[in-house]
């Protein structure tokens, strides 16, 4: 099972950007290992996070028929901490996309929203968590005519799904 | 666009794309041997230079690709006549003088040089 890193897409232009939320909470152990009795968002998860945003959004881009590698990370820089109660948004923007792969910008901001549940915060400095800066590989056509399995490996139904669900665009009634 | 703008221009681009410092990047550094590119880095300095010059670069037309696998390009690890003659008219932008006296296929890398790239993109412009 591939650990999804995400909670849900709320915003997806096919082929120019994405926006992905994730709510992090002192359940998920990992937040309790980097620092005793100071849980916080590892960045490379946080890295990982914003490649999944942008993985589907360059996967999207060719209806998944290309096997998309997280191939460089150019760039991340972090201005400040994720805590446990934050939600967190993946804003990935493509700069360039190929036949061979694609270029991304990310921001990684938090939400802040206030008693009505209104975002108040995002798109502020102070609320700006990180700027990624992400490269991706359509490996069947990059690697010299080394060949990889057939099955399309990276998008798996758990990935496939979060965007199905963006789509589906309506509330689900008991 | 002058020479020296294009050379100033790529040189921002390999520092971005390589993490390289400034006085690394000189006409003859070798992307690869001396600036440390990796296969993926070649993709990357593929997009900054088309959003840099706005220009596009398709496929295998900055660098030949599969070159190596070609019978007819490499025999025994070495480019044959029909390689190099396929190089030049692919890679018109590479100084081939030093490559031809001992033209090994792992020496191909050191045709793309900071140099290379700036004629390319002059070439690109024109």
């Amino acid at each position: 099972m591939r650990w999804i890193w995400i909670d849900k897409f709320i915003e997806f232009t096919p082929r120019t950007s994405a926006i992905a939320l994730k709510n992090c909470t002192l359940a998920e152990e990992h937040l309790h290992d980097l620092y005793p009795d100071f849980p916080i968002v590892p960045h490379s998860l946080i890295v990982e996070g914003m490649a999944q945003t942008a993985g589907i959004l360059v996967g999207e881009a060719r209806q998944f028929k290309e096997k998309v590698i997280l191939a460089k990370v150019g760039r991340a820089t972090f201005h400040r901490l994720v805590r446990p109660g934050d939600t967190i948004l993946f804003k990935a923007t493509v700069e360039q996309l190929n036949e061979q792969g694609a270029s991304i910008t990310g921001r990684v901001e938090l939400l802040n929203q206030n008693a009505d549940g209104l975002n108040v915060g995002s798109g502020s400095a102070d609320m700006l968590v990180a700027e990624i800066e992400l490269m991706f590989s359509h490996i069947d056509q990059n690697m010299s005519g080394v060949k990889f399995p057939e099955h399309n490996f990276v998008f798996t139904e758990q990935f496939t799904e979060l965007l199905a669900n963006y789509r589906l665009d309506s509330t689900i009634t008991l | 666009m002058t020479h020296e703008e294009i050379y100033a221009k790529v040189k921002d681009v390999l520092v971005d794309a390589l993490g390289v410092d400034d006085d690394e990047i000189t006409p003859t550094a070798v992307i690869r041997d001396d600036l440390g590119a990796e296969s993926i880095d070649f993709l990357d300095i593929m997009f900054r230079l088309e959003k840099a010059f706005n220009i596009k670069i398709p496929k295998g037309e900055l660098m030949p690709e599969n070159v190596a696998n070609d019978p007819n390009f490499v025999n025994n690890g070495v480019v044959t006549p029909a390689g190099i003659t396929m190089l030049r008219e692919k890679m018109p932008h590479s100084n081939f003088t030093e490559f031809e006296k001992d033209p090994k296929v792992e020496a191909m890398s050191k045709l793309f040089t900071v140099e290379a790239i700036v004629k390319y993109v002059e070439g690109k412009l024109k």
